[in-house]
């Protein structure tokens, strides 16, 4: 690519913003005893440092590992090591995927793919769960989208390895393996499930396989522990949903309170149901006719539905729809855009708590620029640059005078961008009523929920009216 | 949000520049801060609380009011803002006061100032001329000199991670060139007359202007062959630059006249007490000039030329502010200094005088005036370098030979700033940011001036 020094300098910047906002504090900063997710990440290092014999942690200060007696150690220098530990995860996982994806985009300029990079790098979401409240979700959303492409670009094998240890390094993960699974499964049917097709099923299935024995073979020893890991993994004993979340769930709760009335299994089952049901249009369609799109949009439609239907879901998880909407943002900017605010917004309690109002306003505000000045969204607002005209063009056999979409849907992002904006200034100027000390939590999940459901039925509309031109345009890899 | 739909409508590229350097450094606000944040916290105290004629006397603080009068009364003027802020701040006797709200107002002052530095900016873009060559918008002369100003990164981390405010002086200086440029001399003589009465290290630079605004703006015409023509002196313009700076400096020094306490001020100005080098030397000839006598006197002490008990106890790299004698080399006195930088200045300024070159011309011996005095001035801060690299950029997109001398300048100048943060979360930033700048500079002057260097190379092959 030509202009290497552009990329280098997206780079650059990314990581910038990714260390100052590092600086800020993190997830229960000096609030034992439970402190936070940083001292959750301290703790796995302690116990899997401590219990299996390590060498190679003997040259970094034993006092931050220490077990038992390092509960709860916050010093400056621990934060640095920390911190740096998170900023090397990105740089060696999720960055070079990202500058390989936007490289590998086909039908746009090097300067559009340059931008995009920078979009992808200044997501706030990421930024601010990664580096400010501290996890490492860098490293799973990166072997996730080293599996995206390797899928995309026909290294089926490779992709589907990267996958799996996207998932064995977080559970969550599983949110994006159907549309994997879907997308594989309609490649091999697509060759042939007598010739090719077969022999690749055989492939990939071994691939798979082997993965998960590699990963999993400590813990396989007894019986008693592997369900004991699995319990840990999947807390289904914790309830349908905790604290407060932007799913469905949570926002219905206010209005009846389901989590107390219906027993765990109903609440289980009924999860279940509406996940299963939401996404299963959208996968059939991709195993009967994969495609590359449809594939990005599959996983975003998936991830939607298990965000806002499944059990036990933590806000968190919302990233997990957001990178790929990040990956359709050269498509579809405009709407790209608005999902990645939103997502970003429904975080608000979570930095709020963690005293990241500034890093939070400031990135935001420093993507919504980047993005702007990028793909000018606002001037691609039509019929076409949404993906709805074959949509519209269906619904106007029916209506002749549903002439109006892209005017509404630009009114319905004022009305949405206005509405996060009070709210933000609500929860962060005046106190909540004493009756109703979460108002402004659950206002914030309740609005974010309305336009995560808002956003599932675009995305699933533009898969299922995606067949003609789809077909025609792009090679079906 | 009107900003927002302003950068987006209209697809602005300078606003978004300016944009988003002011969310960059809005994002610096937790960094390290100096001990120059305690300073201004100082000031602002001591101009609220105290009246006039106590400001250039009060010393309770270590960190006693050095800048002219103007600067002062800003400070006053910020004070009246940092009472809604936290009213603490501004009680003289709390000494290392910062809490988080004082870190907040006198960053958010640091960033709200650079709008004067970001509309400077502005006019020096509108005094180049944009080449016909480059279409594609990142090679245009006009958005690399923005992004070189605006994401400069000496005045990056001297004024938003160490703190200081050099932005909007930076400004006014630019504006007050830009002027000049712009055939307004007027408003550029007064422009820095205000500037020099704000901070006076921006007399390193006065020779460059007295000379050309003499030369070139009171003479109003030359002969053909560009030499001067006595007969075409205007008294009227001299008169009226002499008035301009006479009025400003009035309004500046006027009430200490008033109050008798100008040797006061000027002790507080000048403060030739302070010795040699600074406590972090600059990387000028002194430094060298230091360096040698050092090693000198180890090798004199080796070889039983010397005898140890005349060696002065007081070392100059112990880090402290103070007078000293050098060992082998002669002791330097202020006046030898003034004398070195006045040598090293005059080859410039004789350009400026018998061959000017109009405001191009201007600008090289202002950088000149800036390096020299730079190299071989007394007690020069390592900050002062930003003097010489910012006039710098505005030539270096104009011609591929200063492009290449900028680059060494700016690329060497901004390493030599990296003793100022030495913290250890300050690493990754004054790292990335100095990559940023240097790929930045080196790769956009490159592009530029593709043209001229394959020209260059191709003469070069021909040739042998």
């Amino acid at each position: 690519m030509e202009k290497w020094y552009l990329m280098t300098i997206v780079v650059l910047i990314g990581l910038t913003v990714r260390w100052t906002v590092s600086l800020n504090s993190y997830s229960g900063a000096g609030k034992p005893p439970m402190f936070g997710d940083y001292e959750a990440q301290r703790h796995w290092q302690e116990i899997t440092f401590n219990l299996p014999v390590k060498q190679w942690a003997k040259f970094i200060n034993p006092d931050w590992i220490a077990l038992h007696t390092s509960r709860g150690y916050e010093s400056q220098a621990h934060k640095l090591f920390m911190r740096t530990t998170v900023l090397i995860a990105d740089l060696l996982i999720y960055i070079p995927a990202v500058v390989l994806y936007c490289c590998c985009l086909k039908d746009i300029s090097t300067k559009k793919k340059i931008a995009n990079a920078l979009c992808i790098l200044l997501y706030p979401g990421l930024i601010l769960i990664d580096y400010g409240h501290f996890q490492y979700n860098s490293v799973s959303l990166g072997f996730a989208l080293w599996g995206v492409l390797g899928v995309s670009c026909d290294w089926d094998l490779l992709g589907s390895l990267a996958f799996c240890l996207a998932i064995n390094y977080k559970q969550m993960e599983l949110y994006h393996s159907l549309p994997f699974f879907c997308f594989l499964l309609g490649k091999c049917f697509k060759k042939g499930l007598r010739g090719k097709g077969f022999v690749l099923l055989v492939k990939l299935a071994c691939t798979v396989v082997a993965s998960f024995v590699l990963c999993w073979l400590p813990f396989f020893t007894e019986r008693e522990q592997t369900l004991q890991v699995l319990r840990r993994l999947f807390p289904v004993d914790r309830g349908l949903f905790e604290d407060k979340v932007a799913n469905i769930w949570c926002s219905f709760n206010v209005f009846l309170k389901i989590r107390d009335i219906l027993p765990r299994h109903i609440q289980l089952i009924m999860s279940f149901c509406f996940t299963f049901l939401s996404l299963l249009p959208a996968c059939i369609k991709l195993i009967l006719q994969p495609s590359s799109k449809g594939f990005k949009f599959t996983l975003v439609s998936c991830a939607l539905s298990f965000f806002l239907f499944s059990f036990q879901v933590h806000e968190k998880s919302i990233l997990l729809v957001s990178l790929p909407v990040c990956l359709v943002l050269s498509e579809i900017p405009f709407m790209s855009t608005w999902f990645l605010l939103v997502s970003t917004f429904s975080l608000l309690p979570l930095l709020l708590k963690d005293e990241l109002l500034m890093p939070s306003v400031v990135t935001t505000m420093a993507f919504f620029l980047a993005c702007v000045t990028s793909f000018s969204i606002f001037e691609k607002t039509s019929e076409e640059e949404l993906q709805l005209k074959s949509f519209s063009i269906s619904v106007r056999k029916y209506l002749p005078c549903f002439t109006f979409l892209s005017r509404m849907i630009q009114y319905l992002f004022l009305i949405s961008v206005i509405t996060m904006v009070l709210l933000t200034l609500m929860t962060v100027t005046l106190d909540p009523p004493q009756k109703l000390p979460d108002l402004f939590s659950v206002l914030v999940c309740f609005v974010s929920c309305l336009n995560f459901l808002f956003f599932l039925v675009y995305f699933n509309i533009i898969i299922m009216w995606d067949s003609k031109s789809g077909r025609n345009q792009k090679k079906i890899s | 949000m009107a900003a927002f739909t302003i950068a987006a409508g209209t697809g602005n590229w300078f606003s978004a520049l300016a944009l988003g350097v002011t969310l960059l450094k809005c994002l610096l606000i937790p960094t390290y801060h100096s001990t120059d944040f305690e300073v201004h916290r100082n000031w602002l105290a001591i101009t609220h609380s105290l009246p006039i004629s106590q400001w250039y006397y009060e010393a309770t603080s270590e960190w006693t009011l050095d800048y002219p009068p103007f600067f002062a009364w800003f400070e006053y003027i910020l004070s009246h803002v940092a009472k809604y802020f936290d009213q603490e701040m501004l009680n003289v006797r709390n000494l290392n006061y910062s809490s988080s709200r004082t870190l907040l107002f006198q960053r958010f002052s640091v960033i709200f100032m650079d709008v004067l530095f970001v509309y400077a900016v502005h006019e020096c873009c509108k005094c180049i001329d944009g080449k016909k060559v480059g279409k594609e918008l990142t090679e245009k002369p006009k958005f690399i000199l923005s992004v070189l100003l605006l994401w400069n990164f000496g005045l990056l981390i001297v004024d938003h991670i160490h703190f200081q405010y050099n932005g909007f002086l930076f400004g006014l200086m630019l504006l007050s060139i830009a002027r000049l440029f712009q055939k307004r001399h007027m408003e550029g003589a007064f422009l820095f007359a205000v500037l020099l009465h704000f901070k006076h290290i921006y007399l390193y630079v006065a020779p460059a202007y007295g000379v050309y605004l003499l030369r070139s703006y009171c003479f109003t015409a030359n002969k053909p062959d560009g030499s001067i023509r006595w007969n075409s002196f205007s008294f009227v313009r001299v008169i009226s630059l002499g008035l301009v700076v006479f009025l400003v400096s009035a309004l500046s020094l006027g009430p200490f006249l008033a109050l008798n306490q100008l040797p006061q001020v000027f002790s507080r100005l000048f403060p030739f007490k302070r010795g040699l080098c600074h406590a972090y030397w600059a990387p000028n000839f002194w430094a060298l000039y230091n360096a040698l006598d050092k090693v000198l006197s180890v090798i004199g002490l080796k070889l039983k030329f010397l005898d140890p008990n005349n060696i002065p106890k007081a070392s100059m790299t112990s880090g402290l502010v103070q007078q000293f004698q050098h060992t082998v080399l002669p002791s330097v006195t202020p006046l030898a200094t003034l004398i070195c930088t006045l040598i090293a200045i005059l080859p410039s300024i004789f350009c400026l005088w018998f061959k000017p070159q109009g405001p191009r011309g201007f600008l090289r011996c202002l950088t000149l005036c800036a390096l020299s005095s730079f190299m071989f001035g007394w007690h020069v801060h390592e900050k002062a370098i930003l003097l010489a690299i910012l006039p710098m950029s505005l030539l270096s997109v104009q011609k591929a030979g200063d492009a290449s001398i900028f680059l060494i300048l700016t690329t060497t100048g901004h390493y030599s700033l990296f003793p100022l943060l030495f913290t250890a979360p300050e690493l990754p930033i004054k790292i990335l940011l100095m990559l940023l700048f240097t790929i930045y500079s080196i790769s956009s002057l490159k592009t530029l001036f593709r043209q001229s260097f394959t020209v260059i190379a191709q003469a070069g092959v021909q040739w042998h």
